[in-house]
Order: C-alpha cells, then sequence, then structure tokens
C-alpha cells in the first residue's frame, strides 16, 4: 500500500502495562477515505492500539503519525487541534448522561465553534436524520436502547464532519438487527461523506463485510493485513482459526503455561 | 528483625505513594483551577454542581446543624449549672459552633453527602468512558468536570457553614431559653458579647480550608478511580475516609495557629 | 431549558441565603461596621488587675458602659489597663475604677463608681483613684493567719 495514502501510520509502535506488553512493534497503516477494520481476540490489543492511534493514551516507545504529526510528541494544544478532525464511537456510547440527545450531539459544536444556537440546531437535526433517529431529540441517554445510543453516539462523533472516525466494538452488546444497523451506517457513511473510518472489533462477519482494509491483531502482533479477500483467503492456520472461529488450533485453547500435572499434584515447579 | 525491616519497609512503600498521591493531586488541582484563566468559564456546570453540591446538601445542613445547636445548649448547661454560672450558655454554645462544630460538622456532612458522589459521579464518567469521550471531542475533562466541581466546592461549603451557624444558634437559643430557662437578655448578651470578629474569621477560614480539601479529594479519587465497578466504590468510600482524616487534621492544626 | 432556569434561581437563592447569613453574623457577633469602635478612651493604674484582660466589661451602676481594650505592664510592677468607654457616658474626675469578680470564682471587670466632682474625664485621661483586684487566696491567709502575711 502506497505510505502517501496513509491516514495514520505506527512505527515501531510498543505499549507495555508493567510486564505485560500488549503492543510489540506494531507497524501498520490506515489508508484514507476507506474503512480499515482492525480484528483480534479479546486481548490481542486491539482496543489499546484504537487508544493509542487515538492519541487517548501514550505509546511506551514508537511513533503514531496522524497527518504527518507524531501524537506521542506533539502538545496537547496540537493535539486538540487534531482531534477537531477525529470523531470516536465509543464501545458503550459514552454518551454524557446529564445531557440530552440533542446537547449530546450539540456538544462539540458549542465547545468549538461561534455558530449560532438555531444553526447549530439544525445541524443536529441533519447528524440525527443521517443515524435515523430524528425526532429523538429530548430523550435523556439513559432512555435509549443500546443500539440507539450507539446511533446517537455515532451521530454526535460526526457533529465536527471528522476527517476520521473512530469504532471501538460497535456492534458488541446489541442484537443483530441494531449490529446490522450499524454496520449499514457506517459503510453508508463512510461512502458518501469520504471519511476515514477505524473499526476495531472481534465480530469477524460484520468486520469483513465493511472492510476496504484488514488488520489482524494476535497477542500484541500484526499478523495480517490487508484486503478481506486476501485475508479470507489466507492459508496462515492462525487467520484461519480466527476467521473460522475454532475454538482449539495454533492459538491454543489452554492459556495455562505451567503443567496440568504439576498444578494437580501441586508439585513445587522451581523457576 | 527481619520483620522490622519488612515493616520499615512496608511504611517507607506507603509513605512514598501517600506522597506520590498528594502530588499527583496538587498538579491535578492546580491543572484543574488554572482552566479559571482560559475564558470561557463552564458558568452552566459551576451553577448545575452547585446546585447539586449546595442546594443538594441543605436539608442535612439544616437537621445537623439545629441538633448540634440543641445538644451544646443541654451538654453546656449541664457543666456550667455546675459552677452557677448558666448565664454565659449562649457564649459557650455559639462559641463552640462558630469556632469549631459548624465548620468540622458541616464539611464532614458534605463529605459523605456531596464529595462521595462526586467521586462516584466522576468515577462512573471514567468507567463509562465518558471521560475519553470529552478527550476526543478535544474538550479537556479536567477543566470540563472537575473544575466546576472544585469551584462549586469552594463556595458551597462556606455557605452552608455559614447557615449551618445560624441553624444552631437559633436552636441552642430554642433549647437554652425556652427549655432550660436561661435569661434571654444574659443569653444573647453574652453570645453577642463574647463573639468577636476573630472568632469568626477562624470558623471562616476553617471552612474554606475544608472545602479546598473536600473538593480537591474527592475530584481526584474519582479522576483516577481503576475503570470497574469495584474501582469506583473503592475510591468513593477512599474519598470519604481520607478526606475527613484530613479535616480533623487541618482542624487541629489550624485551631493552633488561631487560638 | 425551563429546568435550568429553575436551577439558576435555586441556586441564585441559596447563594444569597448564605451571604445573608455570613454578612449578619459578621454585623451581629463581630461587631463590625465601627459597632466596636465608638466611645473614648481612658487608662488607669493598678497594682492588680487579677486577670482582667483585653475585651473584659466595664460597668457603672451594673451596666456595661465600655471594654477593656489593651492591658500592659508598666514601671515592672503595676498593671496599665487601657479602656474604651461608649460616648455619652460622662464619669467625674474622682471616679474610682476597681477590679470586680462576677460572682465568687467567676469573670474579673472593672467596675467604676462616680464621684462627686463637676468636672468629668476627658478622652486620653486616667482614673486618679484605683482598687486592685481582691485576692481571694490572700484574704484566706491572712485570716488564718492573722498577722503574719504583713
Amino acid at each position: 500500500m502506497n505510505a502517501a495514502a496513509a491516514m495514520i501510520r505506527t512505527e515501531q509502535l510498543t505499549k507495555r502495562f508493567g510486564d505485560m506488553t500488549a503492543l510489540n512493534q506494531v507497524e501498520i497503516a490506515i489508508p484514507e477515505r476507506a474503512t480499515t477494520v482492525i480484528m483480534g481476540g479479546s486481548g490481542s490489543g486491539k482496543t489499546t492500539l484504537l487508544r493509542l492511534i487515538s492519541g487517548l493514551e501514550p505509546p511506551s516507545s514508537g511513533a503514531i503519525y496522524f497527518e504527518g504529526a507524531d501524537l506521542a510528541r506533539i502538545s496537547r494544544r496540537e493535539l486538540y487541534r487534531l482531534r477537531m478532525k477525529m470523531g470516536m464511537v465509543f464501545q458503550y456510547s459514552a454518551l454524557l448522561n446529564s445531557l440530552t440527545v440533542e446537547e449530546n450531539i450539540a456538544f462539540p459544536l458549542q465547545e468549538h465553534t461561534a455558530l449560532d444556537a438555531r444553526v447549530i440546531r439544525t445541524m443536529v437535526t441533519m447528524k440525527l436524520e443521517q443515524v435515523g433517529l430524528r425526532g429523538f431529540e429530548h430523550l435523556m441517554p439513559s432512555e435509549l436502547s443500546g443500539g440507539m445510543a450507539k446511533r446517537v453516539a455515532f451521530a454526535r462523533a460526526l457533529a465536527m464532519d471528522p476527517k476520521v472516525v473512530f469504532f471501538d466494538e460497535p456492534t458488541s452488546g446489541l442484537d443483530p438487527i441494531s449490529a446490522g444497523v450499524i454496520t449499514d451506517l457506517i459503510r453508508n457513511l463512510t461512502q458518501l461523506t469520504h471519511m476515514t473510518s477505524i473499526v476495531v472489533t472481534h465480530d469477524v462477519h460484520a468486520g469483513l463485510a465493511i472492510a476496504d482494509h484488514v488488520i489482524l491483531l494476535w497477542q500484541g502482533e500484526v499478523i495480517a493485513a490487508g484486503t478481506p479477500e486476501s485475508v479470507r483467503n489466507s492459508d496462515d492456520a492462525r487467520i484461519v482459526q480466527f476467521i473460522e472461529g475454532r475454538p482449539d488450533g495454533p492459538i491454543p485453547f489452554s492459556r495455562s503455561d505451567t503443567s496440568y500435572m504439576d498444578d494437580l499434584l501441586a508439585r513445587e515447579v522451581i523457576a | 528483625m527481619n520483620g522490622a525491616l519488612n515493616l520499615c519497609g512496608a511504611l517507607g512503600r506507603w509513605l512514598l505513594g501517600a506522597t506520590e498521591r498528594v502530588g499527583d493531586g496538587a498538579v491535578l488541582s492546580c491543572r484543574a483551577l488554572s482552566g479559571l484563566l482560559i475564558l470561557p468559564w463552564q458558568g452552566r456546570q459551576f451553577v448545575l454542581q452547585l446546585y447539586a453540591i449546595g442546594v443538594g446538601s441543605l436539608v442535612i445542613i439544616a437537621i445537623t446543624g439545629a441538633f448540634t445547636g440543641m445538644v451544646l445548649a443541654l451538654q453546656g448547661y449541664y457543666s456550667l449549672a455546675k459552677f452557677g454560672s448558666e448565664s454565659l450558655l449562649g457564649s459557650v454554645v455559639a462559641l463552640s459552633i462558630i469556632r469549631e462544630l459548624g465548620p468540622v460538622l458541616a464539611a464532614l456532612m458534605m463529605t459523605g453527602r456531596a464529595g462521595s458522589s462526586i467521586t462516584a459521579e466522576i468515577g462512573i464518567m471514567r468507567v463509562t468512558e465518558q471521560l475519553d469521550a470529552l478527550e476526543m471531542m478535544a474538550v479537556n475533562p479536567v477543566r470540563q468536570v472537575i473544575l466546576p466541581r472544585i469551584v462549586a466546592t469552594l463556595l458551597a461549603l462556606p455557605l452552608l457553614v455559614a447557615l449551618f451557624d445560624v441553624v444552631g444558634l437559633a436552636a441552642g437559643y430554642v433549647v437554652g431559653v425556652d427549655l432550660l430557662g436561661v435569661n434571654a437578655g444574659s443569653y444573647v448578651g453574652e453570645t453577642i458579647d463574647k463573639v468577636t470578629m476573630h472568632d469568626l474569621t477562624t470558623g471562616w477560614v476553617k471552612s474554606f480550608c475544608f472545602a479546598v480539601l473536600l473538593g480537591c479529594i474527592a475530584t481526584l479519587m474519582g479522576y483516577r478511580a481503576v475503570p470497574t465497578t469495584e474501582g469506583v466504590a473503592q475510591a468513593t468510600t477512599r474519598a470519604v475516609v481520607v478526606t475527613s482524616v484530613a479535616i480533623l487534621i487541618a482542624d487541629y492544626i489550624i485551631t493552633s495557629f488561631f487560638l | 431549558m425551563h429546568h435550568y432556569r429553575r436551577v439558576e434561581i435555586v441556586v441564585g437563592a441559596f447563594v444569597l441565603a448564605g451571604l445573608v447569613a455570613i454578612a449578619g453574623m459578621a454585623l451581629q457577633l463581630g461587631k463590625v461596621g465601627g459597632l466596636g469602635e465608638q466611645g473614648y478612651i481612658l487608662t488607669a493604674t493598678f497594682d492588680d488587675v487579677g486577670g482582667v484582660r483585653e475585651g473584659s466589661d466595664v460597668m457603672l451602676a451594673g451596666v456595661v458602659i465600655g471594654h477593656v481594650k489593651k492591658v500592659t505592664l508598666v514601671d515592672s510592677d503595676k498593671a496599665k489597663l487601657t479602656m474604651q468607654i461608649n460616648h455619652g457616658v460622662e464619669l467625674t474626675t474622682d471616679a474610682i475604677a476597681s477590679i470586680r469578680t462576677k460572682g465568687i470564682i467567676g469573670e474579673r471587670f472593672v467596675r467604676i463608681s462616680q464621684g462627686a466632682d463637676e468636672e468629668t474625664l476627658q478622652p486620653g485621661d486616667a482614673f486618679d483613684d484605683t482598687e486592685s483586684a481582691i485576692n481571694i487566696e490572700d484574704l484566706v491567709s491572712k485570716y488564718i493567719f492573722s498577722g503574719t502575711s504583713d
């Protein structure tokens, strides 16, 4: 893939939590104006990767280039300026629970633009129409179902017309219909608005369905990157296991690294 | 020998950790308060917090104030009657409330009521990624969430202490004069006579210092809560305990300065 | 928005009530606003003030007419009281200032008894005649070991 067309690029990105290495020398490139899906099992480091490339957490080492600026090295002010071009849909929507739906979507506009209240209301209506929730302006987040809350979060992420939108597990915890609605929205709005979407998910079917580009993580390392076809047709056993969802394989069922017999007999193991 | 060494080590680690947390809190509070230099202020957030923290605590403050004044009058009368100095009751009640019990009890009640909810609220915002969401919307969560709560506490607590004092004095009067039969004139006269501006200032300085402790500790504990359900629960408990102890220690120090 | 307006009004009322409480206490109890500063100064020197201190009452015929502003030691063995007497209270030049006790072990105060002179004490003047505190212990020892203490 052409590096010049990459919206976000990482170099030798490593993140450690104490002794645990969540990401190890990860190098990815996320193409502009396309949907990139980052997949992997639980604990594969995909959510950590998302938090790093959105600047929510600093890396232990390595670099993250967003439009050429290294997120790990720029000032907070500079980061906030770049954040105007980013939107994020969180796993649990993360709507501000003291504000109504309308106020939630209007919030970034009120914070960062000098727009008139009437103009903001019009924009909120437009964003809600895009996610199919016009008419729900005055509900509180606690009155929304999970799927609806996620759609509102989507509308809020779109409020500033961002170049990049991050999605953290957009379909997890939703019923199949709501999940379908969300994946459709991601696909359609990405095409419609020419934005760059980055989706982190463990949902293989939804992920492969909307992806233009797939990155597969396993234990903090990238094991595949390419088009959905190339990933689907890969003969790497780990990838096949993940795509087909088999419980045991090269990614072992048992996460224990001590001998079962030893543990049962409570034998002293000399380290 | 080994045990003593271990104890020393544990104590050292605890001290280091505590110092680190104090430093962390100071830095966070300063970062929040430096937000006051940036316009526009979060006026709306501030008003909403003042409502939750201040107005929401009114009833409990009034009840504690009233009963504190009443019990002080009873206890004071019991002691003073032994010296035949019941006429001094007014000043005993007033000085105890204004110098000591008003600020301390109001601050402790606020810690239980408002402090815990501040910590829990911010902790839940951490768990539900609302703080991250603010961050992603290029809104500084320290400025948006922490600052209004600290400032609201700084304003609300001294006001609540003043109301606590007034209610307490009135309740003390009712018990002292109407129930125990102390002469109304000498009760009021003693009160006005013995309470000086210095006593009032002591009370105000205390309530302001307690407000600083409460606001900073409660927000810090919430902001740094481990983002799980138990994490928030622990943070809330710890916020209440640490703030209460800090208030009592600070009370001793301030009193010794202002004697 | 309606809800927010109500919140604003309630918060406003709360802040106002708190400020009124603070101001009320400052005026009534803290004697802010010059109430404590009215009056004129008189001084008196005693052999023994028996624990009268700043803020102690000055009484005439059982009525508080002022209070003690300062207690200082003079000539290494005398106590000088600076008293603030309320405006409008006229004391004769031969008035006597004495230290008394409210009750048997109550607090000390300064009692003034008027004399017969026509002239009155002016601000800054000193009492000619003073009467020191009666020391109960001295009295007791005097009574028991009569003759030995003098």
